[in-house]
């Protein structure tokens, strides 16, 4: 396969941490058609029984790409992201996260292997999200490089 | 079986309004996801493709809404997908989720996003708790 699987194991992913606001969860609810008020208005939030606007199931992949470099581990494994696609998505979850929580994520890619006589290589990337050193959430980001024709 | 499991043989599907090319904008910023794929032809153009396609991520947090509308999110244990078609600008999906299993007080649910057309962009599955 294209990808050095030793090397990309090894990667040493920068962790990363992340304060939630409200207006960016207000903006990722518009943007998704959200209708439910508690995503929406902290005060029906609250009558909701949360603290604060809750993180919606989906947003955590949105802090991953807050990284300085979100895709920097892609280039230093030589992968072009023209060729990326995003082929799987799996959350775990532990705990709601809210507006105002300081969040930190800590990246290491867990798999990478290849299909198909090697026209399609996979990267799985595993992120552990935490409050204070307890777990809120895991997200498995498993990508897709198709590898230039030729090159199997 | 708990009431909740009782009646979740009709978890109510999630309809959406055509993807437009404003709401892939919109979706870009606030998801974080800028690809430019996504949002301007010249970019799509270059890669060969005809037009913008949806992120696959706006498929999976419509989910997210129908799985929300249905339970509290605290009792989203876990949730994933595998993208299976890319969604394209203007394609209206379907969201819906059947139990397809109820142990230990957990439901599986099975969930899938389907176009007008009939093609399937997303299946997955999730884990909620029963309360």
């Amino acid at each position: 396969m294209g990808i050095d699987r030793d090397r990309a194991l090894a990667l040493t992913l920068a962790p990363l941490t992340f304060t939630v606001e409200r207006g960016r969860l207000r903006a990722f609810a518009r943007a998704i058609g959200e209708t439910d008020p508690a995503y929406l208005d902290v005060e029906a939030a609250k009558r909701a029984g949360h603290p604060d606007l809750p993180v919606p199931p989906t947003f955590f992949f949105s802090m991953e790409l807050e990284a300085p470099d979100p895709f920097g581990y892609l280039a230093e494994l030589g992968v072009d992201l023209h060729r990326v696609l995003h082929g799987e998505q799996t959350f775990t979850y532990h705990q709601m996260a809210h507006a105002g929580d300081t969040l930190v994520l800590r990246s290491h890619i867990a798999d990478a292997y290849s299909k198909k006589g090697g026209a399609l290589d996979f990267l799985v990337k595993t992120t552990e999200i935490s409050r204070c050193g307890e777990p809120v959430a895991e997200s498995v980001v498993t990508l897709v490089v198709r590898e230039p024709e030729g090159s199997a | 079986m708990s009431p909740a499991a009782e009646g979740a043989a009709e978890i109510p599907s999630l309809s959406v309004a055509p993807i437009s090319r404003a709401a892939l904008a919109l979706f870009a910023g606030a998801s974080g996801d800028h690809n430019p794929i996504h949002i301007d032809l010249d970019a799509a153009h270059s890669a060969g493709l005809e037009d913008v396609f949806a992120h696959g991520m706006l498929s999976m947090a419509y989910v997210g809404r129908l799985l929300t509308n249905w339970v509290p999110q605290r009792a989203i244990r876990s949730l994933y997908v595998r993208f299976a078609a890319i969604t394209p600008v203007h394609a209206q999906p379907a969201c819906a989720a059947r139990v397809t299993a109820v142990k230990d007080g957990q439901a599986t649910l099975a969930l899938t996003v389907t176009l007008a057309d009939g093609t399937t962009t997303l299946i997955g599955d999730a884990v909620i708790d029963l309360v």
